[in-house]
C-alpha cells in the first residue's frame, strides 16, 4: 500500500477540552502512533483529517448512512461513532488498505464489473461493509440476506440492484442476467 | 459549427459508443481515490464556517448578541448581514428575495441569521451554538391550505372550455389529493471551499450543478466582474437537483468569509442543517374535475395545482411549469384548463429534484385514470389506453403536437412481458380468497419532454485539445454527478478521434475553461454537452483534413480515424505522429465547441410554441402487497421497459433506469417530510426520513431497453436523454398500491395521499371500506 503521510499536526480549538493522549494502532496493517489532543476526535475525523485517509466518507456524522464504514477488528462499524481514544490495540482497515499490488481486491473489481456505482460517494462504505458482510456471514448467497446484511449502507443513487449483484457475484452465486452484452 | 454526419446518423458503426463501458472514475471510486470537494487536501490557514439561525420561522430578530460566539475558542470571525461587501441577495434570478445572510426579518425556520468562521469545523459549531437572539415572532404559514400570498401570479393552459366539456359529458368526477416533497438526501451534502488569490480573485470549489451561477452570484455578492471568479467541480455526490440553484449560498459565504478574513474558507453543511435549510422537491395540492364518457374516454379536464414554494421563488416558475407540462403525461384532453399556483409559505424555499415538477403533474394524470377506471369498474390499463395520444388526438394542452406515437407499442410490448393480464386474473384470485393482504398491479406509462423550458438554456460548450503525443484533453459545461456524464462525452470524443475512451482526459467542470454553461439539469446534460464536444472536435479535423490534402494530397474522404491510427489513403499513422506533424506545420489543435437545440421555441405569455425537442418514454409494471390491517407494504415485482433511443451506454443508462425508479418509489412511499405549527421540519435526519434502503428493493426487479430505431430527432447518436424520465416509473408503485387498496370495495376510487405511508395507507383503507371515495 502507498505509503501513509505522517499524522498532521494538531490544532486543538478547545484547549479546555484537551487530554493529550497517544494511542497505538494497526493501520491497514501497518502500526501506527498517534497523538490525539482531543478525546472527542472520531475514528473518521481521524482518518480524514489527521492521516490523510480520505476513502471512508461523512454522510452524515450520526451513524445513519453507512458512507464510513470501515472494519475494526474484523468487524463492520461506521467510523463517526468510534472514538478514536478507545482504538489502542486495535485493527483497522480502510478501502484504502484493499487489495494490493495494484489490483483490485475481487470485491472493487466486481463493482467496477457490475456498475454498482453511481456518484461513488456511497462506494467506499459499500464495498468494506460488503466485506464485513461476506465475513460475518460465510458464503451465504441468499439475497435476502444480503439486501438486509446491507440496508445500514445507504445510496441515494439506487444503486443498490448493482451492489447485491456485484455481491452475489463474489460469492460466486449469481449473476445480473438483465445486464446488456 | 454542425455536428459530424456520423454522430447523428443512425447507420453509423460506432467503435466506441453503444458499448457499456464502466463509469470512468468506478476504478478510483472503488479504492476510495476519487476526490470530492471535502477530500481535497486542505491548504494552509483553512477555516471552517458554521451558520447560525434564529428558532422562529416567521417574525424579526430585534436583537443578536454575538459576543460569546467571537470569544468562544477557536473562532477567528464572525459575519453578518451588515458584513456583506456587496448585494445580500442569492437568488438564481438575482431578484433579490433571498437573502444570503438575512438582516432582521426571518421567512422559515433555518433561515441564516449569521456565520461563524474557526479555525476547526468543530470550534465553528460549538460557537455558534452560542449566539443570543431577541425575536418578535409572528404565526408562520406552513401549508398551502393556509397560504394566500403568491411568489409568482398563477397561470394556465387553455383549450376549449373544460367546464362545459365536463358538464356535456356523460359523467363527471371530482377528486382532491396531497402530493408529497421529497428531500434530496445526495449522501455528499451542500460544500464549498473558497481560495482567495492576488488581485481580488476568487478561486471556488463548489459541489455545484451550476457553476456558471455560483460564479455569477459569488462576482456579484463581492462586487466582482466574473472574470475574478473561477467556480470548479470535478464530480459531486450526487445532486438530484438540489445542488442547481442551491448550492450557491454556501459558495458566497465561503467567499465571502475567505474574502473577508483573506484565507481559504471552507463551508460544509452538518446534515441536519442541510436537512433543515435547502428547499425539496414541491409538495402539493391538486384539485380536479374531469368529464368522461361510458368507455372512460375524456372529454374535458379542469386541475389545479397547488404549489407550496417555501419563502422565495428560487426555481419556483420552471418547476411548476413543468408540473403543468406534465399534467397530461400520455393522454388527450379535447378540453381542458390546467392551472397552477404557485404559494409562498414560511418554509424553506423550494427547489429542482429530478424530474423539476413533472413527476407531480404526472402523478395527478395516473391519479385521474385510477380514479375513471374504479369508478366505471374497468382495468385500469384499458382506460390509459383509450386515452393515449395518437394521430389526430395529439395535441397537448400546451399546444405541441405529439409525432412520435410510440407509446402503444411500449406499453404492448411491457403488458406482455410483464404477463399482465394472466397477473391480473391471479391477483384477483388471491384478493377474493384473502382477507387482510391484498395485491395490487399496475402498469403505468411515462412521456417526458426533454430540453430547457427557459429556451436560452438549450446550448452548451465544450473545450478540446489534441496534444502532440496524441492524448486529447476534454472539458464541457456538463458536471459529473453520477449520471455518467463525464464517460458518455468522452466516449463520444473517443469515436470522433478513434481511440479508446480512457485515451480522452476527462476534467473538472471549470468556469474558465467553457463559459457561460446551462446548469446540468432537465436531463439534458448529454444530449448538449456531447454535441458541443463533437463540435469541437469537428473543427480540430476539420484542420487536419485540410493538412493532410495540403501535404499529402488526400481528400478528406479517404482518411480515417479509426484504433489510434489515422489512416491516410493507403497510409496510416498513429494519431500523435499526425498531431505531431501537424504542430510542425503551424495547425492549431485545440477547439472551442457550441451547440444550441434546434427547432424548439416556446412563447410563455401566449402558452404557445414546441418547447420540447422530443419525447422520452418508459412504462413500469409493479405489483404490490398491502396489509390492510397494518398499512404495511412491499414491492413484489417491477418490470420496466424504458426508450433511451439508442443507447450511448446501456451499462450506465440502466443504473439510471434502476436509479430513478427506486427514487421515485421512495419518494411516494416512505419518504415523509413533517413540518409542524411552529414550522420546524420534523424529519430532518436519515433516521427520521427513510429513503429506500437495499432491503426496499425489490427481489424480482427486470429492467430493459426498449428496442428503439433510434431518436427520430437527430441527437447524439441518436440517444435519448436519461437522466429524469425513469423517476416517474415509480409511479406505477403508487397506482399498485391504489389498486390494492381498490380490490376491497368495488366502485370506490381509493383516497390515497402521496406518499403512501402506512398511515396514509390505512385512512385510505378505512375510507375505502366505509365508501368514501
Ligand atoms: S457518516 Fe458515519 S454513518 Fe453516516
Ligand atoms: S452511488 Fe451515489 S450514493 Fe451510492
Amino acid at each position: 500500500m502507498a505509503d501513509l503521510p505522517e499524522p498532521l499536526p494538531v490544532q486543538s480549538a478547545a484547549p479546555e477540552a484537551a487530554e493529550a493522549s497517544i494511542i497505538g494502532l494497526t493501520l491497514n496493517g501497518v502500526t501506527r502512533v498517534v497523538p490525539l489532543d482531543d478525546p472527542r476526535v472520531t475514528l473518521l475525523d481521524l482518518l480524514r483529517e489527521r492521516l490523510g485517509l480520505s476513502g471512508a466518507k461523512k454522510g452524515c456524522d450520526r451513524g445513519q448512512c453507512g458512507a464510513c464504514t470501515v472494519l475494526l477488528d474484523g468487524r463492520r462499524v461506521n467510523a463517526c461513532l468510534v472514538l478514536a481514544v478507545t482504538l489502542d490495540g486495535a485493527a483497522v482497515e480502510t478501502i484504502e488498505g484493499l487489495g494490493g499490488g495494484g489490483a483490485l481486491h475481487p470485491l472493487q473489481a466486481a463493482f467496477v464489473e457490475h456498475d454498482a456505482l453511481q456518484c461513488g460517494f456511497c462506494t467506499p462504505g459499500q464495498i468494506m461493509s460488503a466485506l464485513g458482510l461476506l465475513a460475518e456471514e460465510g458464503n451465504d448467497p441468499d439475497p435476502e440476506r444480503i439486501r438486509a446484511g446491507m440496508s445500514g449502507n445507504l445510496c441515494r443513487c439506487g444503486a443498490h440492484p448493482a451492489i447485491v449483484a456485484a455481491i452475489r457475484a463474489v460469492i460466486g452465486a449469481g449473476d445480473r442476467s438483465e445486464m446488456p452484452e | 459549427m454542425p455536428p459530424s454526419e456520423a454522430a447523428v446518423a443512425p447507420e453509423a458503426e460506432p467503435l466506441v459508443v453503444r458499448r457499456p463501458l464502466p463509469h470512468d472514475s468506478a476504478p478510483r471510486h472503488v479504492t476510495g481515490a476519487a476526490t470530492y470537494i471535502d477530500d481535497i487536501r486542505e491548504p494552509a490557514g483553512l477555516v471552517h464556517l458554521a451558520p447560525g439561525y434564529a428558532p422562529i420561522a416567521r417574525g424579526r430578530i430585534t436583537a443578536l448578541d454575538l459576543d460569546a460566539v467571537r470569544s468562544a475558542p477557536g473562532v477567528v470571525d464572525v459575519i453578518t448581514a451588515a458584513d456583506l461587501p456587496g448585494p445580500n441577495d442569492i437568488s438564481p434570478k438575482l431578484i433579490g428575495d433571498d437573502p444570503a445572510i438575512t438582516d432582521g426579518p426571518v421567512r422559515f425556520y433555518g433561515q441564516v441569521a449569521f456565520i461563524v468562521v474557526a479555525t476547526t469545523r468543530d470550534a465553528a459549531r460549538r460557537a455558534a451554538k452560542r449566539a443570543r437572539f431577541t425575536t418578535v415572532a409572528e404565526p408562520p404559514v406552513i401549508d398551502v391550505d393556509q397560504a394566500s400570498d403568491h411568489v409568482l401570479p398563477d397561470y394556465s393552459f387553455v383549450r376549449g372550455n373544460a367546464q362545459t366539456a365536463i358538464d356535456r359529458a356523460g359523467r363527471r368526477l371530482e377528486g382532491s389529493f396531497r402530493i408529497g416533497g421529497q428531500e434530496h438526501f445526495y449522501l455528499e451534502g451542500q460544500i464549498a471551499m473558497a481560495v482567495p488569490g492576488e488581485a481580488g480573485e476568487m478561486l471556488v470549489y463548489s459541489s455545484t450543478q451550476h457553476p456558471s451561477e455560483v460564479q455569477h452570484v459569488v462576482a456579484h455578492a463581492l462586487n466582482l466582474p466574473s472574470s475574478a471568479v473561477t467556480v470548479e467541480i470535478r464530480r459531486m455526490g450526487g445532486g438530484f437537483g438540489g445542488k442547481e440553484s442551491q448550492a450557491t449560498q454556501w459558495a458566497v459565504l465561503a467567499a465571502i468569509a475567505a474574502w473577508k478574513t483573506g484565507r481559504p474558507a471552507k463551508f460544509r453543511l452538518d446534515r441536519d442543517d442541510d436537512m433543515i435549510m435547502t428547499g425539496k422537491r414541491h409538495d402539493f395540492r391538486c384539485d380536479y374535475s374531469v368529464g368522461i364518457d361510458g368507455e372512460g374516454v375524456l372529454s374535458g379536464v379542469d386541475v389545479v395545482f397547488s404549489a407550496r414554494c417555501g419563502h422565495s421563488e428560487d426555481l419556483s416558475l420552471g418547476v411548476v411549469d413543468r408540473t403543468m407540462f406534465h399534467a397530461d403525461n400520455s393522454y388527450f384532453y379535447p378540453e381542458c384548463r390546467v392551472t397552477a399556483r404557485r404559494l409562498r409559505t414560511n418554509t424553506v424555499s423550494n427547489t429542482a429534484f429530478r424530474g423539476f415538477g413533472g413527476p407531480q403533474g404526472m402523478l395527478f394524470a395516473e391519479r385521474m385514470m385510477d380514479h375513471i377506471a374504479y369508478t366505471l369498474g374497468r382495468d385500469p390499463l384499458d382506460v390509459r389506453k383509450a386515452n393515449f395520444y395518437r394521430e389526430g388526438r395529439d395535441r397537448t394542452p400546451f399546444g405541441q403536437q405529439v409525432t412520435d406515437n410510440i407509446l402503444a407499442e411500449l406499453i404492448g410490448d411491457l403488458e406482455t412481458r410483464s404477463d399482465y393480464r394472466a397477473r391480473r386474473e391471479a391477483i384477483a384470485a388471491f384478493n377474493a380468497g384473502s382477507r387482510i393482504l391484498k395485491r395490487g398491479l399496475a402498469l403505468t406509462p411515462v412521456k417526458f419532454g426533454i430540453s430547457f423550458t427557459l429556451m436560452p438554456l438549450n446550448q452548451a460548450g465544450a473545450l478540446v485539445h489534441l496534444y502532440r503525443d496524441g492524448s486529447i484533453h476534454l472539458n464541457h459545461g456538463g458536471t459529473e454527478m453520477g449520471q455518467g456524464l463525464f464517460t458518455k462525452v468522452a466516449m463520444v470524443v473517443a469515436e470522433e478521434f478513434g481511440v479508446s475512451a480512457d485515451a480522452v482526459r476527462i476534467t473538472a467542470t471549470s468556469t474558465d475553461k467553457v463559459p457561460n454553461t446551462s446548469p446540468t439539469a432537465a436531463s439534458s446534460g448529454t444530449d448538449l454537452n456531447a454535441m458541443a464536444a463533437v463540435a469541437a472536435c469537428g473543427a480540430i479535423k476539420d484542420r487536419l483534413y485540410d493538412f493532410i490534402a495540403e501535404k499529402w494530397k488526400v481528400g478528406r474522404d479517404k482518411v480515417a480515424f479509426r484504433e489510434g491510427q489515422v489512416f491516410i489513403g493507403n497510409q496510416s499513422m498513429s494519431l500523435g505522429a499526425l498531431a505531431n506533424e501537424a504542430y510542425l506545420n503551424r495547425v492549431h489543435l485545440s477547439a472551442a465547441g457550441h451547440y444550441k437545440t434546434p427547432v424548439i421555441s416556446w412563447n410563455r405569455d401566449k402558452a404557445e410554441g414546441r418547447p420540447f425537442f422530443y419525447f422520452a418514454y418508459g412504462a413500469a409494471c409493479s405489483e404490490v402487497l398491502v396489509d390492510t390491517m397494518t398499512g404495511e407494504m412491499k414491492v413484489e415485482r417491477v418490470d420496466v421497459l424504458h426508450d433511451v433511443g439508442k443507447s450511448l451506454n446501456p451499462a450506465i443508462d440502466i443504473g439510471q433506469i434502476e436509479g430513478g425508479f427506486v427514487q421515485g418509489m421512495g419518494w411516494l412511499t416512505t419518504e415523509e417530510l413533517v413540518w409542524d405549527k411552529e414550522g420546524r421540519l420534523r424529519t430532518h435526519a436519515p433516521s427520521t426520513y427513510k429513503i429506500p434502503a437495499a432491503s426496499d428493493i425489490p427481489e424480482n426487479f427486470k429492467v430493459e431497453l426498449y428496442e428503439s430505431a433510434g431518436n427520430r430527432e437527430a441527437t447524439i447518436w441518436r440517444s435519448k436523454a436519461v437522466g429524469e424520465p425513469p423517476l416517474m416509473l415509480g409511479i406505477s408503485v403508487f397506482c399498485a398500491i391504489v389498486n390494492a387498496i381498490a380490490s376491497l370495495r368495488p366502485g370506490i376510487m381509493p383516497a390515497l395521499d402521496a406518499p403512501a405511508t402506512p398511515e396514509a395507507i390505512m385512512r385510505a383503507v378505512r375510507a375505502t371500506t366505509a365508501g368514501e371515495g
